[in-house]
This record gives structure tokens, C-alpha cells and sequence, in this order.
């Protein structure tokens, strides 16, 4: 932990990401209108510091009129969900699979690690955009889609790690004290295999995110009204020449978001692993 | 070589079934009966239907159809697209040129700027030039790629009108198809301007798809140099007074090749995707945005053809990679191989 603060980078984009969890929370509060409401009187309206701006919608309005700033605060919490629920829909089998791959070499783990090779045979956004096509757009199988894609990285992972874990001799200890498979599965290797599962945990957050919007952007994804910041680009981009603000802010909330979790990953990284820090 | 190949076509054997086996589920996993679906708001006579449901083998029993599914591919036949009739191979074949030259030309871009870029990063380690090399590749990193490209188009085509907005060139100019390439056959053909339009209409969107490949490649080329610049045989290259170039591009940057070979495979991946998006956003005729128009069309064969396409790509892409290890490192040569799975 000691290592991470001293990360300037990543202490700093900790801080930033903060912040969007505490906008996302906060977001009825702090957000001066419904993020659906239409004021068909100020449609396009700039942000304030634009001539022709208004105090009453801080960061102007979109298309239909609606406030930018309350939907990119309520955004931000659709992102920042999905994100969470699809790291964990991954997460949670992908340790399950993972560890029963490491310890049944003969049956189970052959069959998952060719499923997931048929998975990895496709990269993350045309995985997801194959089973959106299947399942249909809308937030919960947004969700389902980034899972799946993100699924066979952990069931490696975690099959690797606990392939050199398995090795060690504490666990061939416990194995002779009598610990039983599952024992021995959850509470002797998995401990010990967390690390790099934390790392790219919060790396997978960030694609996540990024696929979220990517798959909003395509239309594939959450679906209109609710405010996503990936499909408000999309709805957005008709407007490039005459209202740069509704490009511009929803693309900024995107990058900073992202950036912020792959630099508190990357410090995660070189906090949990040392002989990684020596290389950068 | 030849060996190492035949062993690693061997494990792709049934990561290809498995990719055929999906394909071919993704039209009948779809919710309700495939035909009406796929047929949607164009009504259909019960005898059509019936001839519908004949003409896709859909009477027959699932492993039946699977097999017929698998002869059809072993003849290169991907099915017929539902909006255009047109087989879908044929329009595969026109389409997928365009793509080839967008991320070509994309990885080139990212290749001739990331690895010098990541390698002087290296070299002056700590410097302000370091840093701003590193700092521009995280963000680079992170970007948003639909994002960026409309930024692009904000400042380049519609601030600066120095760039076209979206296709592959300017409609006055009438290319005759000679290879897909639209840079080589506006060169070829004796129009005037138009190889110049071809390449003002590929420069932005190439830069677009390039920049988390050249944001990759200038971090891991800078790591992986700064790992080998610690070898020995790096003080014993400069001990032995070899000129700095020499020593750099010579015994450096082709032993950092090794892992950089690996990242640029993986970038293939984030270029299909990313590759999706770009079309989209620029109009760019492509696989990509031919399989996000044949979604919203609900063309199932089309996506179908598509997603197997691209899973075909990335895995063969995969497999040269795999290769070229050996051609990078001969350590490798003949050796276990990746021992990733």
C-alpha cells in the first residue's frame, strides 16, 4: 500500500476517480434537473462561459433540451455500474472455472480451456457485439456481453497462477494435513492467486467502461432515454458544427474516467508486484 | 518451421470447430422463430415461408444442419445476404480491402512512430522528453476511440476543412476496381487527383484506429528497451566500440523485439475492433461498419458471415505471430512454443 502512495500517478488518479464515484452517488443531489426532462425552449443551449449561456444548465443543454450536466452525472453512474456488475459477473466464475481447470488437469480442464479459446478467437468488442446480437441491446445484457468477453482472461489467470501455487510446498502441507479439494481450492490457493486478480480487475474496469460506451455509441448498447455516455456521442455527433459541447463533454468524461482506473492500475500493479516495478 | 507450424494448425483444430459451432448457433440462439426474424417488417406468405425455411435447411435435424453449415463453408459459400441477395462472400471480398487498407495503414502509422518514439523514451530515461513521450501514451492509451475520431473530424474537417469527412474518395473521381486498395487503384487508374483524395480520405481515420496501437507500442517498446539497454551484452556491444546506432538497433531494439511482436499480435484485436467503430464514424466501406449496418438491418447472414470472418482473421493473425517469434528469437526456434493454454 505504502508502494501505491508513493505513486504520485496513480495517488492523483485515485483522487480523480474518487470524485466520479462521489458524482455518481450524489448524482440525484447534485444534479440540477431530471436527467430526461426536455426544455424544448433551450434546446442546444452553450455552456455558461459560451456566449449565450445560462446559469440554469451549467454545461448547456443537448438536442432535445435536456440538461448535459445532470445527464452526465447520472451517466456516470450507469458506467460506472456496468462497469462494477460486469467485472464481477466475469470475476466470480472466471475464479470458479479458473480453479477447477487448475485442480481436475484431466476432465474440466481441457473442455474450459478450449470454450475459452473459442472466446478468445474474437476480440472483446465484436465478442460482445456477436452476443448482443443474440440477447438484444439494453443495460443488463450489456453486462452479460462485457462479461462473457471478459471471462476467459480471469479463467487463465487464475488457472496460471494457481498452476504455480499448486507447486508450492504449503500447499502440498495442507494437502497432507487432510484439506479436501475444495479447501484446499478457496482457502489455501486462492488467497495467494489474488494479486494479479485484483490488477486486471481494474484493468478490465476500464475496458469495460470503454466498451460500455462503444457498444452505446453503436446503438447496441443502453438504450435512450437513459442518460449513457456513449450513446449521447452517438446522438451527438449530428451536432459536431453547431453545438461542439455535447461532442466534447461526454468524450471528456469517458477519457478521464478511463484513464484514472488504468493509472490506479498500473499502480496497483506495481504496488502488489515488485519484480514488475524493477522493469519500469 | 515447418514442424512448429503443423503442431500449432494441430491445436487450432478445435478452437475452429468451436468458432464454426458458434457461428453457426448465433442465427438459431436469436429469440423466436429465425425466419420471421430475419425477415422482420417484409411480410411473408405461409408458402414462403415454408420455401424460406427449406432453402436454410431449417426442416433438417440440428447436426445436420450444422454439417451442411460446414460443407458450405469448406466452398467458400457464406450464405446469401437477406437485404441485397447478393452472396455475402462477394461482398466480403470487395469490403474487406478497404479494411485491410485502413488498419494497415494504421498499424504502419502506429509501428513508425511508436517504436522510435518508445525507444528514444528509453534512451533519455527521465528526461522531459521521456515524460512527455509516456504521458501522451497513457492517454493515448485510454482514448476513447469513437471519441477521438470525432474530435478529429471537429478540428481537421470541420474547423480546418483540410480533410473529408467520410468515405474512401471524393465522388467526382470514378475508380475502376483493380484489387480493392483504393490507393493503389487510384494510382493505377489515370484520373488525375485521385490517388491524392484516396489518401486525404484514409490519413484520419487511419489516425484514429492507430493511436491506442502507437500509444501500446511506444510503452512497451520503451520497457522493453529499458530492460535490455541492463544486459551485458549491451556494456560488451559498447566495450568492443561499436558505433551507438549500431548498438542500439542491432543488439537493443532486436532483442526488444521479442516482446513487442507479442503486444502488436494482441493489437490486431483492438484493430478489428477498434476497426468497427472507425467505420462507423467515418463512413469508411468496410467489414466493420458492413456488420454493424447488417445488424441494424437484422441481415443475420451478413453478421453471421462477419463475426465468423473476423474470428478467422484474429485467429490467423494469432498463429503468424506465433511464428514470428521464431524469426525474432531463435531461442524460440523449435521450442515449446507459446506456453500460454
Amino acid at each position: 500500500m505504502k508502494a501505491f502512495m508513493a505513486n504520485r500517478g496513480a495517488l492523483l488518479a485515485l483522487l480523480v476517480f474518487a470524485a466520479v464515484v462521489l458524482a455518481a452517488l450524489l448524482a440525484p443531489w447534485l444534479a440540477p434537473h431530471d436527467p430526461v426532462q426536455q426544455f424544448r425552449d433551450h434546446m442546444l443551449t452553450p455552456p455558461v462561459w459560451q456566449a449565450g449561456g445560462l446559469w440554469q444548465f451549467p454545461l448547456g443543454t443537448d438536442e432535445l433540451g435536456r440538461c448535459l450536466l445532470s445527464r452526465l452525472l447520472f451517466g456516470a453512474r450507469v458506467s460506472l455500474m456496468i462497469g462494477l456488475l460486469s467485472v464481477l459477473l466475469a470475476l466470480v466464475p472466471g475464479i470458479v472455472l479458473g480453479l477447477l481447470a487448475a485442480f481436475h488437469p484431466r476432465w474440466i480442464s481441457p473442455l474450459v480451456m478450449r470454450v475459452m479459446d473459442v472466446l478468445l478467437a474474437l476480440p472483446g468488442l465484436l465478442l460482445a457485439i456477436a452476443v448482443i446480437t443474440i440477447l438484444g441491446p439494453g443495460l443488463v445484457n450489456t453486462v452479460i456481453a462485457i462479461a462473457i468477453g471478459a471471462l476467459p482472461g480471469y479463467v487463465r489467470l487464475v488457472r496460471g497462477s494457481a498452476l504455480a501455487e499448486m507447486g508450492r510446498d504449503y500447499v502440498t502441507a495442507s494437502r497432507l494435513a487432510g484439506a479436501g479439494t475444495t479447501r484446499l481450492m478457496f482457502d489455501t490457493v486462492l488467497p495467494n492467486c489474488m494479486a494479479p486478480v485484483i490488477v486486471s480487475g481494474t484493468l478490465s474496469f476500464s475496458s469495460a467502461i470503454l466498451e460500455t460506451a462503444a457498444l452505446g455509441f453503436l446503438g447496441l448498447g443502453v438504450q435512450p432515454p437513459l442518460p449513457e455516455w456513449g450513446s449521447m456521442l452517438s446522438a451527438a455527433r449530428d451536432y459536431i458544427e453547431r453545438a461542439p459541447w455535447v461532442v466534447t463533454l461526454p468524450g471528456l468524461s469517458i477519457l478521464i474516467t478511463v484513464l484514472a482506473v488504468n493509472l490506479m492500475g498500473d499502480g496497483l500493479r506495481d504496488a502488489l508486484d515488485p519484480k514488475l516495478r524493477a522493469a519500469s | 518451421m515447418l514442424q512448429l507450424l503443423l503442431k500449432k494448425l494441430a491445436t487450432l483444430v478445435p478452437t475452429l470447430l468451436g468458432v464454426t459451432l458458434a457461428a453457426f448457433a448465433l442465427i438459431r440462439l436469436i429469440p423466436g422463430d429465425p425466419i420471421e426474424i430475419m425477415v422482420g417488417e417484409r411480410r411473408l406468405d405461409p408458402a414462403q415461408h415454408a420455401a424460406l425455411v427449406k432453402q436454410m435447411g431449417l426442416d433438417q435435424p440440428l447436426p445436420t444442419q450444422y454439417l451442411q453449415y460446414l460443407t458450405q463453408l469448406a466452398h467458400g459459400d457464406l450464405g446469401r445476404s437477406l437485404v441485397t441477395r447478393e452472396p455475402v462472400a462477394d461482398e466480403f471480398k470487395v469490403l474487406f480491402p478497404a479494411t485491410v487498407e485502413l488498419a494497415g495503414t494504421a498499424l504502419l502509422l502506429a509501428l513508425c512512430l511508436g517504436l522510435p518514439l518508445g525507444v528514444a523514451a528509453a534512451l533519455k530515461r527521465g528526461s522531459w522528453f521521456d515524460q512527455l513521450v509516456m504521458a501522451t501514451a497513457t492517454v493515448g492509451n485510454s482514448m476513447p476511440v469513437f471519441w477521438w475520431g470525432l474530435v478529429l473530424i471537429m478540428t481537421f474537417s470541420v474547423g480546418l476543412e483540410l480533410t473529408p469527412v467520410s468515405g474512401r474518395i471524393a465522388i467526382e473521381y470514378d475508380v475502376p476496381f483493380v484489387n480493392g486498395f483504393m490507393l493503389i487503384d487510384a494510382a493505377l487508374s489515370d484520373e488525375a487527383g485521385a490517388w491524392w483524395s484516396a489518401l486525404q480520405h484514409l490519413v484520419l481515420p487511419a489516425t484514429v484506429l492507430g493511436t491506442i496501437p502507437m500509444a501500446v507500442i511506444a510503452r512497451m517498446t520503451r520497457s522493453a528497451m529499458l530492460e535490455v539497454l541492463r544486459e551485458d551484452y549491451m556494456r560488451t556491444a559498447r566495450a568492443k566500440g561499436l558505433s551507438p546506432v549500431r548498438v542500439v538497433v542491432h543488439h537493443g531494439l532486436r532483442n526488444a523485439l521479442i516482446p513487442i511482436v507479442t503486444v502488436l499480435g494482441l493489437q490486431v484485436g483492438s484493430l478489428l475492433g477498434g476497426a468497427v467503430l472507425t467505420e462507423t464514424i467515418f463512413s469508411w466501406p468496410g467489414i466493420g461498419k458492413w456488420l454493424i449496418d447488417a445488424i441494424g438491418r437484422r441481415d443475420y447472414p451478413v453478421v453471421q458471415a462477419g463475426i465468423l470472418i473476423s474470428a478467422l482473421i484474429f485467429i490467423s493473425v494469432n498463429l503468424v505471430v506465433d511464428l514470428l517469434y521464431g524469426v525474432v528469437n531463435p531461442r524460440m526456434r523449435g521450442g515449446p512454443g507459446n506456453p500460454s493454454a
